[in-house]
């Protein structure tokens, strides 16, 4: 279970965790939705390890996370299967090359990210970020930019992982399409307002 | 494409071809105005006395002496450059101990050092010393700049898979900052020659452009001291054409950014 418990976490005077407590029992595909700004991207940031609380307690069994940015932050000197490689054992380019198969990437594998499309680029990140082989998946906005055909697909291959996710999207087709379990945000600093399904506290 | 790709560079020559021979026309007319070799030789003076230099083992063994001796000074400065920028953007302590001392270097007139050079090391040392010393600051700041702006997002990614600080190194910092150290390179080059040779001038080693061009103006010998510094001109474009080629082959994928 990953848990807060009177979190609080601000940039200068913006107060992103301000008391903020939340239990996420992380299985299957769990979705954060909420507007934009509020603070998801900052709860991730903590459960990935990027940064820590200013006060409050953070727990979670998670050792190895692997955090899909918004942004793709790919290497731009890097090719598609370097990107990939980068975060995989020296020398395993067999699995960096099922990865891009798996989103349909491995004709670009000799492509620059400067020269494939949003959509692939996002889903060259996606690649990477499965490839690493966490053991919690933190997809923030993983079908940015992608087409029906393409977020289905997608979305099937993040449902299928063994390690548990969570992902942030705004859009209710998504939430459907990955399973219906969603937390519902508001701020910042940031708050739950719902869960669905709904959990007695 | 490939028609205008030949079109385009038979261009590019061509304008280089008239460039060259605009300028070597207005030498000539000045020298015949002028009419006085001691003053302005004509461009035929000057070849004429390239090509006697360039048939003696002197000439070859002393372009060779300062090349060595400046480009050894350029890579060391190169090298201690790269040093410096790191430990100094790395460590506060390291910072303010030699953050000051490089600007003071940097601000210091080039004659200054060489005269104070003189009195401290040996003579035939000093070119290269000195080319070092005014590589170092030039090469300091541009990697110093580039490490402080790489890419935030890309060092928390770095973070977030674990790359580890080597990984990190290999694959976040060098590759962003290796267009700001092609581009410091290239000015070092230039810099390095221009102080190795005005310290050559004057501590005379035995074999050396610098010498020659000293004895040059010594003997009024205008053509020889015209020569002398197209030799310098040559050498120079050479040492950074070589240079820019073996960055360019190591960086060529950095290209796609």
């Amino acid at each position: 279970m990953i848990s807060f418990r009177n979190a609080s976490l601000s940039f200068g005077e913006k107060k992103v965790l301000d008391n903020f407590s939340l239990d996420i029992e992380a299985s299957g595909a769990t979705c954060f939705s909420g507007p934009s700004g509020s603070g998801k991207t900052t709860l991730f940031r903590v459960i990935a390890g990027l940064i820590p609380l200013q006060g409050g307690d953070f727990s979670s069994p998670y050792k190895k996370p692997a955090l899909m940015f918004q942004e793709d932050r790919l290497l731009p000197w890097l090719t598609a299967l370097q990107n990939v490689s980068a975060v995989l054992p020296e020398g395993d380019t067999a699995s960096a090359l099922r990865w891009l198969d798996e989103v349909g990437l491995k004709n670009e594998r000799g492509a620059y990210p400067s020269e494939l499309s949003g959509g692939m680029r996002r889903r060259l990140a996606l690649a990477r970020a499965l490839a690493y082989g966490g053991d919690l998946l933190l997809l923030d906005e993983p079908f940015k930019g992608l087409d029906k055909a393409l977020v289905l697909q997608m979305a099937s291959i993040i449902t299928s992982q063994s390690a548990p996710s969570l992902i942030v999207t705004h859009s209710a087709d998504e939430i459907e399409l990955l399973g219906g379990r969603a937390v519902y945000f508001e701020g910042p600093p940031l708050r739950v307002i719902s869960e669905f399904p709904h959990r007695a506290p | 494409m490939t028609t205008s790709i030949t079109r385009s560079k038979a261009s590019g020559a061509a304008k280089k071809i008239f460039s060259a021979l605009f300028w070597i026309a207005l030498w000539y007319f000045a020298a015949l105005i002028v009419g006085q070799e001691l003053i302005i030789p004509t461009p035929l003076a000057v070849a004429k006395t390239l090509a006697s230099l360039s048939s003696q083992t002197l000439f070859w063994q002393a372009a060779g002496l300062s090349l060595l001796r400046i480009f050894t000074g350029c890579v060391a400065g190169i090298l201690l450059g790269v040093l410096l920028a790191v430990l100094t953007s790395r460590f506060e302590l390291m910072d303010s101990l030699f953050s000051p001392i490089i600007r003071i270097v940097r601000a210091t007139p080039v004659a200054s050092f060489i005269i104070l050079a003189l009195l401290w090391i040996n003579h035939s040392a000093v070119p290269a010393f000195m080319a070092t010393l005014m590589v170092v600051p030039i090469v300091w700041g541009s990697m110093r700049t580039a490490i402080e702006e790489t890419d935030r997002d890309l060092l928390e990614m770095a973070r977030a898979y674990g790359f580890g600080k080597l990984g990190t190194v290999k694959l976040v910092y060098i590759p962003s900052a290796l267009p700001a150290f092609a581009s410091a390179c290239s000015t070092s080059i230039g810099l390095a020659w221009k102080s190795g040779i005005a310290a050559e001038v004057l501590c005379l080693p035995r074999l050396s452009v610098g010498t020659y061009l000293y004895y040059s103006k010594i003997y009024l010998e205008t053509p020889a001291l015209f020569s002398w510094t197209i030799v310098v001109i040559l050498l120079s474009f050479l040492l950074e054409k070589s240079f820019g080629f073996l960055l360019r082959k190591r960086g060529r994928k950095y290209d796609k950014l």
